[in-house]
C-alpha cells in the first residue's frame, strides 16, 4: 500500500539489471518502502547492481524473478508470480529494453524481431497485465521508459525509434482507459541517456545521466503528471522537431 | 457498482473502490454475503486523517444519517442520560439533539462531523481525556454485524474481548450499527475557559502535568507554537475549563445552542499558502492574541470544542498534495522526547498550522486504543514537504525508543513494525479479530498497509 507521504511499500523493477531502473530505485526506495521484487534475466547481475541499495535499506524485503522480456506469453504468468511473492503492486517501473545499435538490417532483417518482442510485443502484454492487476487493486502506478527517438523517429536506428513510438502511444492509451480506476501509467521520455546501452555512441544534445532521468521519475509520480522529459527542455525542442517539414528534418545532423 | 476516489481527511494517498451508500442492515448483510478477495470497509464521515476508512478495490459501505428524513435516530432517556443512537449519527446532530436538553456528549474529537461509529472504531478523545478517559469507556453497550452476518449485542459485561476489540478495532471487528451512550449532564451550552499564555516549554509542560492543578479541570489543552525559537522554543497558550453553570452562563437561555458554519474554505487553494512564512506570521498573532495574564471567559461549545468546523472544508487550506496529520504519545516522564520531536520538526522547517500538546490519563481495556497516560502531541504538515519520509521516521524511532506509539486514526505513513513496537498488545487483538471475522472480510487501506488483518486470509 502507499502511504500518505508518497512512499509506495511495494515496488517492482522489470528490467532488474537497467541502469536508469536502478537509478529510479535508488531515488524512491525510502523509509516505508517494505517489498523489493527485481525482475531480470540474470538474477546475478541484478543482484549485483542492487547491492549498494540492498545494503543501504536493511530492513527492505527483496525478491527476484527470472524472465525473459521477449517472450511475451509467459508476461501474464511474471505479473502473477510478483503479485503472489509480495501481494500488491505500488509501483511498477518497466525498465526493459533492447537497442541493437549497430546491427545492420539490411544484412540481417531478422535480427529486429528480437527488439520488436522485448521492446513492444513483450511490453505491452506485460503494460496489459499490470494494468489489469492494478485496476483490481484500485490504486498503482506504471513508470514506462519510452525514449525522445519515438517522437520522430529518424534514420540510424529506426527499429528502435519505431518500437518506442508504438509503446509510448500504448502507454498513453493505457493510461486514458485506466481514468478513474485508481491505476495511472507515467511515461517517461528521457533523452540521450549515458548508460552501457549508448557506451561508444556519439552523443545527442541535451544529453542526460540515469540519475537526473530518476530524479525527475520520482516528481513525475508524485505529481500525478502524464508524461515526464528528461531533461525537462527536450519537451519543446520534440516539439519543434516533431513539426518540421520532411525537407527541413532531413537535412539535420542528427 | 459506483467506483469512487476516496482519501481520508488529509487528502493524501487516493485510491478507488466501490462505494455503497447504505444503513439498510439487509443491504449490508447482502453485501457481506456476495464480497470480493478485497473485502469491505465502513465509512462515516471521512475525517480519520490516513487511509482508515477506504478500501482499494474493493467495498466501502458509506453508512452516515446526515440527511436521514425521518429525523437524527436516537433515543435519549432524559433521566439516565444514556442514548441510544444508531452507529450513523454524527456528533453534530447528537448534541443538535441533546444540548438544548441539558445533555453533553462524553468525549469529543476537535470536530463535531464524526459519526458514533467512526468514534467507537478510533476511540476518539479529547480535551477531557485526562479525567474522562477516551469514547469507549462511555459505551454502554453496542450492537454490531459480523462479516457472517450475525449481529451481536456486546457490552464490557458480557462480551469484554469482543467489545473492547471493537473499540479503538479501526472498523476491523464488524460493523457497528447501534450504540448506548451515557450522556453527560450540563446547565447550559457555554464553557468557563481560562486562558493563559506560557512563555517557554517548560512552563507549558509544568502547568500541564499531573502535579499541578490540571486535574481541577475537566478539559485541559495546550496550544503550541513550534516556530518559536531560542528562549521561546515551546511557548503556548493553554485553555482550560469546565461546562459552565446556569449562573456562569447568564441568559433566559443557557442551553441554547446554534452551531453554524461559518465560512467555507476555497474550493482550489495554491499549494504552499500554509508555508513557514505565513504560520510564523499566524503564530504570532495567536500567540500575541492570547491574554498575557490568567483570563477566565465564557465561550460556546463550537468555539471551544470545534473552532475548525467553523471553516468548511478546512483540509483544503494544505493544497492538492494534502497534509499529514502526527500525533503520537509518550510517557508522563519523558517531556525529553517531545522537546527532541518540536526541535527535529522546527530544524527541519517543518511549520505546523496546529499543533497541540495534551496530557492524557490512564489507559483504557481496548488493545489498540491509543490514549495512554502520557503527553500527547499532534502537529499537522504539508504532506509534499522534501523529505519528509525520512524525517518522520527518524521521529518515528524517537517515539517508539521512548515507549511511545502513534495514533491511528491519524496515521497517514508508519511501518508496520512501528504498530507492532507501540502497540504490545496487537496479536492478542489480532486473535480476537481473526475469531471475530474468520474470512477476513473487513479490510482497508490501512489495515492493508499495517499488515492488521494477515493478507493470506481469503474473503
Amino acid at each position: 500500500m502507499k502511504n500518505g507521504v508518497g512512499v509506495a511499500q511495494n515496488i517492482v523493477l522489470f528490467g532488474g539489471t537497467s541502469e536508469i531502473g536502478q537509478s529510479i530505485l535508488r531515488r524512491i526506495v525510502k523509509p516505508g518502502v517494505s517489498r523489493l521484487v527485481l525482475v531480470s534475466r540474470d538474477i546475478d547481475a541484478a543482484s549485483r547492481v542492487s547491492q549498494d541499495l540492498v545494503d543501504r535499506h536493511p530492513e527492505l524485503d527483496v525478491h527476484h524473478v527470472r524472465y525473459e522480456a521477449s517472450d511475451a506469453a509467459s508476461m501474464e504468468h511474471v505479473v502473477a508470480e510478483v503479485a503472489d511473492s509480495i501481494g500488491d503492486i505500488d509501483i511498477a517501473v518497466v525498465a526493459q529494453g533492447l537497442l541493437n545499435e549497430n546491427v545492420d538490417y539490411y544484412a540481417s532483417p531478422s535480427a529486429l524481431i528480437d527488439v520488436v518482442n522485448v521492446n513492444m510485443t513483450g511490453e505491452m502484454v506485460l503494460l496489459y497485465a499490470l494494468a489489469s492487476r492494478m485496476r483490481t487493486q484500485g490504486y498503482g502506478k506504471i513508470v514506462v521508459l519510452s525514449s525522445v527517438a519515438g517522437e520522430r523517429v529518424r534514420r540510424g536506428n529506426p527499429v528502435y525509434g519505431a518500437t518506442k513510438a508504438g509503446v509510448d502511444g500504448f502507454a498513453l492509451a493505457l493510461d486514458h482507459e485506466l481514468a478513474g480506476s485508481g491505476a495511472s501509467v507515467l511515461v517517461v521520455r528521457p533523452g540521450f541517456v549515458t548508460t552501457k546501452m549508448t557506451t561508444g555512441m556519439k552523443k545527442a544534445p541535451f544529453s542526460t545521466n540515469p540519475e537526473v532521468v530518476a530524479q525527475i521519475v520520482e516528481k513525475g509520480i508524485s505529481s500525478d503528471k502524464k508524461i515526464v522529459w528528461a531533461p525537462a527542455p527536450l519537451h519543446w525542442m520534440f516539439l519543434i522537431l516533431k513539426n518540421l517539414p520532411i525537407a527541413i528534418w532531413r537535412r539535420l545532423p542528427i | 457498482m459506483t467506483m469512487q476516489r476516496l482519501s481520508g481527511w488529509g487528502r493524501t494517498a487516493w485510491t478507488v473502490a466501490d462505494v455503497i451508500a447504505t444503513t439498510d442492515e439487509n443491504q449490508i448483510r447482502s453485501t457481506l454475503s456476495s464480497v470480493g478477495d478485497r473485502g469491505v470497509i465502513a465509512r462515516g464521515l471521512g475525517r480519520s486523517y490516513g487511509a482508515a476508512a477506504q478500501n482499494a478495490g474493493g467495498t466501502v459501505l458509506e453508512m452516515t444519517s446526515e440527511h436521514d428524513p425521518l429525523g437524527v435516530d436516537a433515543v435519549l432517556d432524559p433521566i439516565s442520560g444514556i442514548l441510544d443512537v444508531a452507529a450513523s449519527v454524527s456528533l453534530d446532530s447528537i448534541l443538535r439533539m441533546c444540548v438544548p436538553r441539558g445533555w453533553f456528549v462524553p468525549v469529543t474529537p476537535g470536530t463535531r462531523f464524526v459519526t458514533v461509529g467512526g468514534a467507537i472504531a478510533s476511540d476518539v478523545h479529547g480535551k477531557n481525556h485526562h479525567i474522562d478517559g477516551s469514547f469507549g469507556e462511555h459505551v454502554r453497550s453496542m450492537t454490531v454485524m459480523l462479516s457472517s452476518g450475525e449481529i451481536v449485542e456486546l457490552s464490557p459485561g458480557s462480551q469484554p474481548a469482543w467489545f473492547w476489540a471493537t473499540v479503538g478495532g479501526m472498523g476491523l471487528t464488524g460493523i457497528v450499527l447501534r450504540a448506548s451512550l451515557q450522556m453527560l449532564r450540563i446547565e447550559s451550552s457555554k464553557v468557563r475557559v481560562e486562558t493563559e499564555r506560557l512563555g517557554n516549554f517548560d512552563a507549558v509542560c509544568e502547568a500541564m502535568s499531573g502535579d499541578g492543578e490540571d486535574d481541577s479541570y475537566r478539559y485541559s489543552v495546550c496550544w503550541v507554537d513550534l516556530l518559536a525559537t531560542g528562549s521561546s522554543m515551546g511557548r503556548g497558550v493553554l485553555t482550560r475549563g469546565d461546562h459552565a453553570t446556569a449562573a456562569e452562563a447568564e441568559g433566559d437561555e443557557p442551553l441554547a445552542y446554534d452551531p453554524r458554519l461559518k465560512v467555507s474554505a476555497p474550493g482550489w487553494v495554491p499549494n504552499g499558502l500554509l508555508n513557514k512564512f505565513s504560520i510564523k506570521a499566524f503564530n504570532e498573532a495567536w500567540y500575541r492574541k492570547a491574554p498575557s495574564q490568567r483570563h477566565i471567559g465564557i465561550e460556546s461549545i463550537p468555539a471551544f470544542f470545534h473552532p475548525l468546523d467553523g471553516v468548511n472544508k478546512w483540509n483544503r487550506l494544505y493544497g492538492t498534495q494534502g497534509f499529514i496529520q502526527y500525533q503520537f504519545i509518550v510517557p508522563l516522564d519523558r517531556t525529553d522526547v517531545l522537546r527532541k520531536v518540536i526541535e527535529t520538526f522546527s530544524a527541519a522547517g517543518v511549520a505546523s498550522f496546529l499543533a497541540v500538546l495534551k496530557r492524557m490519563g490512564p489507559q483504557n481495556l481496548a488493545p489498540m486504543s491509543f490514549p495512554t497516560e502520557g503527553w500527547t502531541l499532534t502537529l499537522d504538515m504539508a504532506a509534499g514537504i522534501k523529505g519528509l519520509a525520512e524525517l518522520l521516521a527518524s521521529v518515528d524511532a524517537m517515539v517508539l525508543d521512548a515507549g511511545g506509539r502513534h495514533y491511528l486514526a491519524k496515521d497517514s505513513h508508519v511501518s508496520p513494525s512501528a504498530v507492532r513496537r507501540g502497540y504490545p498488545r496487537l496479536d492478542e487483538w489480532m486473535t480476537t479479530q481473526e475469531a471475530m471475522d474468520p474470512r477476513g472480510v473487513w479490510r482497508s487501506d490501512l489495515s492493508r498497509r499495517l499488515g492488521l488483518v494477515d493478507p493470506r486470509r481469503n474473503p
